[in-house]
């Protein structure tokens, strides 16, 4: 574990040369040449704390993706692509360098532990984390919608989730679903 | 009866529905206590156990104590923050930041925009400092197509000038309403009349003073026009006085001096564990910005000192601020010593609509701005994050690309939306009039905390 290299350096080696590279035993990818290590939901807070231990002591960023339309990403071999995904930007002020760690969060069970007890700056990312995608931190002090309403109807950022449309007059689309003049009588 | 409402409050609470106003103490659990004295990052176990078991110092009855309501239209919240604080007399206890009133949904709304149009939304995050949006988008956007090291060298360096002459406007404005807010009225006249000036400029080259959606994916809408030279001259010429007569008016004073000194104290321990970037960070005495540590466009080329402030307090975050438009002037004029010329964008026919003149010669120019203009250009598939410094902190951008023409997902990672998480921490056992004064020295914008 003491041994393991550095992210830049392991990023840097062709994954078709040599056996995959990994930080803390969990794969680590290039995305643009900026290092990224995906980890299992079980073990994501035992290696966020072994990075801390690394140097990342700053978790600048937490942030959810849904992936429901563009199922098909790549990931490295043995992770499932899910629907949710909770990615951590972490930085090293000391080394001055970046990691992201991405985790899959299954659509059927949207937890994901907090990281409030080691970062306690990732308490407002992960109430907007929720407040938008559903994703539910187990143990965050605080679980409730941040920047929606506290009686909104479900979480804006899913794909799944309705945006309200406004109809476009005048289009031919417009002519067939004409409202009635009962209807249009409310806007006078 | 009593049994099911329990049930259904603790339902509640795991789906995380409950209310985010802060509560009586009477009501709350110890856990909830314990986040919002802050047990993670100022006590000991052994204090943090004696306060879950009700036995602390600080506990307070109910009786003892009022919640009372700031906002959010108070003037001194800087637009929409509301924050709900215990108080007993004029001491406050607790508080918390509640946000969310001006949640327009702008990254769904980037969802929705092509890479050409996502600028407008981005520039409307951080209003004072809209450059700085439009700048970590367009950086995020190239480093996805690839062409990031492909940009033009005038381009970069015409970023460099409007992303420091924006810090400078940001800056001065700060130095308005933290001036405003703490009763040094003319110093309000005097901030925005000096940022004015640069918006000025900003007008004459992008042709809005505010939401330029001026720096684009690929490099800048237009070239700097005529005489642009001589205007940032003035500028320059015109501040260094005009700083110095804020020292007068406020540096030196002692009341000043005795409002701000020792008022919102924060260590770079708990700065760092709450995430906080920027002059919040750089006051706890930790040097630490990403022009300097992590250069981005060619500020590894340019010479300008990091400001450091050693108290933590929000003295040394006004006087950062005010330097810092000293080192962004110092920034500004080895600019335009060095300004190359050349082309402001990059000449990739996929990513830069064509001149308006080609189009009317070439049929080629004209399918290319139609297809730019239609659908837009493809951005190949996968995520980055850029971080680049905004003069309230790290702005990030994440964008997850699914291949298309527009992102599928943009996040911005928003430093005032951090940042402001260090309120409960800073307010703690101060004064309702230094809570003024520590809103102040965070210097949130709303627009982008809440985006």
């Amino acid at each position: 574990m003491s041994n393991t290299p550095a992210p830049e350096a392991a990023a840097d080696t062709s994954p078709s040369a040599e056996p995959a590279p990994t930080l803390h035993g969990h794969p680590l990818t290039d995305s643009f040449g900026q290092p990224v290590v995906h980890v299992a939901r079980t073990s994501y807070i035992a290696l966020i704390k072994q990075l801390a231990n690394d140097g990342y002591v700053m978790a600048i960023d937490l942030c959810g993706v849904d992936y429901l339309t563009h199922p098909g990403r790549t990931l490295p071999e043995g992770f499932v692509p899910e629907r949710f995904e909770v990615v951590v930007n972490l930085l090293d002020i000391e080394h001055r360098r970046r990691l992201r760690v991405r985790v899959q969060i299954p659509a059927d069970d949207a937890t994901c532990p907090t990281l409030f007890d080691l970062h306690p700056g990732t308490e407002a990312m992960e109430r907007e984390a929720y407040d938008m995608f559903g994703i539910s931190f187990t143990n965050h002090p605080d679980p409730t919608r941040i920047l929606m309403p506290e009686d909104w109807d479900g979480h804006p950022l899913r794909k799944d989730y309705e945006v309200g449309v406004i109809p476009v007059q005048f289009s031919a689309d417009y002519v067939q679903n004409a409202p009635r003049a009962e209807e249009t009588s409310a806007w006078q | 009866m009593a049994v099911i409402d329990e049930t259904q409050a603790g339902l509640l609470h795991q789906t995380g529905e409950g209310a985010q106003e802060l509560r009586p103490r009477s009501e709350l659990t110890a856990k909830e206590l314990l986040r919002e004295v802050g047990a993670v990052l100022r006590m000991s176990e052994a204090e943090a156990a004696k306060y879950a078991a009700g036995t602390g110092d600080n506990e307070y009855h109910d009786d003892q104590t009022m919640i009372i309501n700031m906002g959010p239209q108070h003037p001194s919240t800087h637009g929409v923050l509301r924050l709900m604080l215990e108080l007993q007399g004029e001491t406050v206890l607790r508080c918390k930041p509640i946000i969310g009133y001006l949640h327009t949904g702008m990254e769904k709304t980037g969802e929705t925009l092509t890479y050409m149009q996502g600028g407008t939304n981005v520039t409307r995050m951080d209003y004072v400092s809209p450059l700085n949006n439009e700048l970590v988008f367009s950086l995020a956007v190239e480093k996805l197509l690839g062409i990031d090291g492909d940009i033009p060298e005038r381009a970069v360096w015409m970023r460099m000038l409007l992303s420091e002459l924006n810090r400078m406007s940001s800056h001065l404005l700060f130095m308005a309403t933290n001036g405003m807010d703490l009763g040094a009225v003319s110093m309000m006249l005097y901030g925005w009349r000096e940022r004015e000036e640069v918006l000025r400029f900003f007008q004459k080259v992008t042709g809005l003073r505010m939401n330029h959606n001026f720096i684009r994916p690929g490099g800048l809408a237009a070239d700097l026009p005529a005489g642009w030279r001589d205007d940032v001259l003035a500028i320059l010429d015109m501040l260094p006085p005009r700083l110095a007569e804020y020292d007068v008016l406020m540096t030196g004073q002692p009341i000043w001096r005795d409002r701000l000194q020792g008022v919102g104290v924060i260590t770079a321990q708990e700065a760092m564990a709450l995430g906080t970037t920027g002059p919040i960070l750089r006051s706890t005495g930790l040097a630490w910005d990403l022009r300097r540590d992590m250069p981005y466009l060619r500020y590894d080329e340019v010479e300008f000192d990091v400001i450091v402030g050693t108290y933590g307090d929000c003295f040394d975050r006004f006087a950062i601020r005010l330097n810092e438009i000293r080192e962004s002037m110092k920034i500004v004029r080895q600019i335009l010593d060095r300004m190359p010329s050349g082309d402001y964008r990059i000449q990739n026919k996929k990513v830069t609509p064509p001149p308006r003149a080609r189009i009317d010669e070439s049929m080629e120019a004209l399918i290319h701005h139609f297809k730019i203009f239609t659908e837009g250009f493809k951005v190949p598939e996968g995520e980055v994050y850029v971080a680049i410094e905004s003069p309230r902190g790290e702005i990030g951008c994440y964008i997850a690309s699914d291949g298309s023409s527009k992102p599928y997902r943009m996040h911005v990672r928003a430093p005032s939306f951090v940042n402001i998480q260090t309120l409960p921490h800073m307010m703690r056992n101060c004064l309702v009039a230094d809570a003024v004064a520590i809103i102040s020295s965070v210097d949130p914008v709303l627009g982008e905390v809440d985006r």
